[in-house]
């Protein structure tokens, strides 16, 4: 079949299963635009700057767990998605990342809106390609998928000069990918496992330690069956809420820097610590010599070189951690050690999250009223700060994909794109993202987005008029010397709403928020919600730099 | 410890970018690296000397196997093997002196492989430690320019690092 190749890259997306691509157009991807005309099967989303573009596609990939396509022109679209291709790198988010390129006879001549975006992004991508034959676009989009979405996700770019688009090609549909290179590991060593059971079974303390590998791996059902059989007490990292219900009586939370005393202490006092899926972040292990100190540790991940990378383990399993566990659970018997769950109860009892009652309105109590309403069954869309680490510990995510946050990154402005992608993901579902008026204004051109393509993600900004969480560090490492961190001049968020016709509410005191809402809730359409709150709040428990997991500062 | 690694990947534009990359971004040190085609046109085999102990070596390992393009990686350091450089010196050479360069090429095994009016350019491969020597014993002559490869090692005997044990493996 004859077609030019920017034809077949679309028909490629399509045979991909691919719906809808998020994207900013310009000449030299103007080809693939021309296709896309062309195609009933593909919805375009119009953003209003590429990095908007490749946080909504990786917002869309959390949400759905299929692979995100963003689609940018060379030079200056290449470079906005920069920031993007590394939050979702970061995070082993599933992207097709799609340039134009200059023409190949102009291609290392410095010629208009050249960029080498492939060289830019061989540290931030899992794969990237720049197409010189157009006859490999078929070949090369396949392989491009498939590396994307399997083993440890990740995005790949493809890079595409204008003159390969526009060139004539006999398609035909590759079958061999022949990557020699490439092949993940996906079922775990027997050996390894039967080990790991047995240190299990010996356990008298054990404690799940549960990441963003649990979601990826679709795995969240199995780990609850796992950790209700052997009775283990689960804690998670960012990337992992919503991998194990909030709510459940073995959920410890969020672990970590702000994690909840409960979590930490157990990690300090578990025997073994059944790693699942995760990477021994410093911002949770903090300080890696400290962390889980009496702990054997067991550690699960497809990602061979995240093992005994921070942290020396004492039984690796490489393998897909759904794989692992399930062939953990054939050999595991139902055990149930009282005295250690007994003891991780009094912590939850003695040690809750909690913040100063008061009058004011508290970003913890705004949290919670969105648990309470939505009842845990939102998308919740972060973006980073002090905001970020609240809804993290208080909505207590009950469903995997359905808590989506920069992890990896902490990439301000990442919040409202991804919303408006977690939304188009799933259209039926409440998308609330919670923001900080710093991050907002990083994206909030994106709100644009939103009401253009009738996507009602509701909008609330926890708004302390500065920069909290540096403010934070500040206080306690810089002895309150502030500096850059206050905003004197903030723009009025409602106005802001209002000048795309859409609903803005202003909330000042606790008893307003619940109503607004619900009022927002009930309405088709984006909407935000100015939550005016104390600048001076804090995020506790924090654990100091240097200090071990069980010596937080809170109040 | 210094450690041997012998890299089969695919012979796509910018896979020495990728390795290299790779090497000065998490902080590894590479003595040398040297890259060319295998006897597969698809394929380009790399020697590469890196400095490290054992577990900066599995990170190395683990981080390059991370790169899609890498095929195979042999750290063949505590093996057998046979380990090459190549050396072109040019020396001063009156006349005088001619004969002795000549008798210093012949204890080495080298070869003259360009005579000018004043100078002689010496060609010479074998392990580092020869290089080194011979460099040391032209010193004295005056060297005016001198080029040198890294290093290219292969397993001696039926140890492989090819495509077809990687097939084996499988
Ligand atoms: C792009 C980017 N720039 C800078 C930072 C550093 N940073 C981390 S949190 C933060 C403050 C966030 O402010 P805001 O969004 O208002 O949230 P708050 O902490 O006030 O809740 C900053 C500047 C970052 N994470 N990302
Ligand atoms: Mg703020």
């Amino acid at each position: 079949m004859k077609m030019t190749a920017a034809q077949a890259l679309v028909k490629c997306l399509q045979d991909q299963g691919v719906d809808v691509v998020f994207g900013y157009p310009g000449g030299n991807i103007i080809p693939v635009y021309d296709a896309l005309c062309t195609s009933s099967e593909i919805k375009h989303i119009l953003v209003r700057h590429e990095q908007g573009a490749v946080h909504a596609a990786d917002g869309y990939a959390r949400v759905t767990g299929k692979v995100g396509v963003c689609i940018a022109t060379s030079g200056p679209g290449a470079t906005n998605l920069v920031t993007g291709i590394a939050n979702a790198y970061m995070d082993s988010i599933p992207l097709v990342v799609i340039t134009g390129q200059v023409p190949t006879t102009m291609v290392g001549t410095d010629a208009f809106q050249e960029v080498d975006i492939t060289g830019i992004t061989i540290p931030i991508t899992k794969h990237n390609y720049l197409v010189r034959d157009a006859n490999k676009i078929p070949l090369i989009v396949k392989r491009a998928f498939h590396i994307a979405s399997t083993g440890r996700p990740g995005p790949v770019l493809i890079d595409l000069p204008k003159n390969v688009l526009q060139q004539e090609i006999n398609f035909s549909n590759p079958t061999d990918l022949k990557l020699l290179g490439y092949k993940p590991t996906c079922k775990g060593h027997k050996s390894q496992i039967a080990a790991a059971c047995d240190l299990i079974m010996k356990a008298k303390q054990p404690l799940i330690y549960a990441g963003g590998g649990i979601i990826t791996a679709n795995g969240s059902d199995v780990l609850c069956t796992l950790a209700e059989k052997i009775s283990a007490p689960v804690a998670c990292t960012l990337m992992g809420l919503g991998g194990f219900p909030g709510c459940h009586d073995l959920s410890l939370g969020m672990l970590g820097l702000h994690g909840t005393r409960y979590a930490n202490n157990a990690v300090m006092e578990c025997d073994v610590l059944i790693a699942l899926g995760v990477r021994f972040d410093d911002r949770v292990a903090v300080d890696f010599s400290s962390f889980a100190p009496k702990a054997k540790i067991i550690h699960v991940d497809i990602d061979p070189a995240e093992i005994g990378k921070n942290v020396k383990v004492d039984i690796p399993i490489v393998g897909d951690v759904k794989q692992v566990m399930e062939a953990m659970l054939a050999r595991l018997d139902e055990k149930n050690e009282d005295e250690w769950l007994a003891q991780t109860k009094a912590w939850k009892s003695q040690y809750p999250l909690k913040y100063e009652p008061s009058t004011g309105l508290k970003p913890q109590f705004i949290v919670e009223t969105i648990r309470e309403i939505t009842d845990g069954e939102a998308v919740i869309v972060t973006d980073v700060g002090q905001h970020q680490m609240w809804a993290a510990q208080y909505y207590r995510s009950k469903k995997p994909r359905t808590f989506i946050s920069s992890g990896g990154l902490g990439t301000m402005g990442y919040g409202l794109p991804a919303a408006v992608g977690a939304q188009v993901g799933a259209p039926d579902r409440d998308v609330i993202l919670i923001t900080g008026d710093g991050s907002f204004q990083m994206c909030m051109q994106e709100f644009g987005t939103a009401v253009e393509q009738g996507l009602p993600v509701k909008v609330v900004i926890l708004n302390n008029g500065s920069l909290g969480m540096v403010r934070q560090l500040q206080e306690f490492y810089c002895d309150r010397r502030y500096m850059a961190v206050n905003f004197s001049k903030n723009p009025d968020f409602v106005k802001f709403a209002g000048v795309y016709d859409s609903l803005g509410l202003r909330v000042t005191e606790p008893g307003q928020f619940r109503g607004a809402l619900e009022q927002a809730l009930k309405g088709e359409g984006p909407v935000i919600i100015d939550c005016v709150i104390d600048p001076d709040e804090n995020v506790y428990p924090m654990v100091l730099a240097g200090q071990p997991l069980s010596q937080p500062v809170d109040i | 410890m210094r450690h041997i690694l012998a890299v089969l990947v695919e012979n796509n534009p910018g896979v020495l970018t990728r390795v290299a990359g790779l090497f000065s971004r998490r902080g590894y040190n590479i003595d040398s690296l040297t890259v060319g085609r295998t006897e597969n046109q698809n394929i380009s085999r790399m020697t590469i000397v890196v400095e490290g102990d054992d577990l900066v070596l599995e990170q190395v390992t683990k981080q390059l196997h991370k790169l899609i393009d890498v095929i195979k990686i042999n750290d063949i350091t505590s093996e057998q093997y046979v380990d090459r450089e190549l050396v072109l010196v040019k020396v001063g050479a009156d006349a005088a002196v001619r004969g002795e360069i000549m008798q210093i090429v012949d204890i080495f095994r080298a070869r003259i492989v360009d005579i000018g009016q004043r100078t002689l350019i010496i060609e010479c491969t074998g392990d580092e430690g020869k290089i080194n020597a011979v460099i040391e014993s032209l010193k004295s002559f005056g060297i005016k320019e001198l080029v040198r490869t890294g290093k290219i090692a292969m397993l001696r005997g039926q140890k492989f690092t090819s495509l077809n044990e990687t097939r084996e493996d499988d």
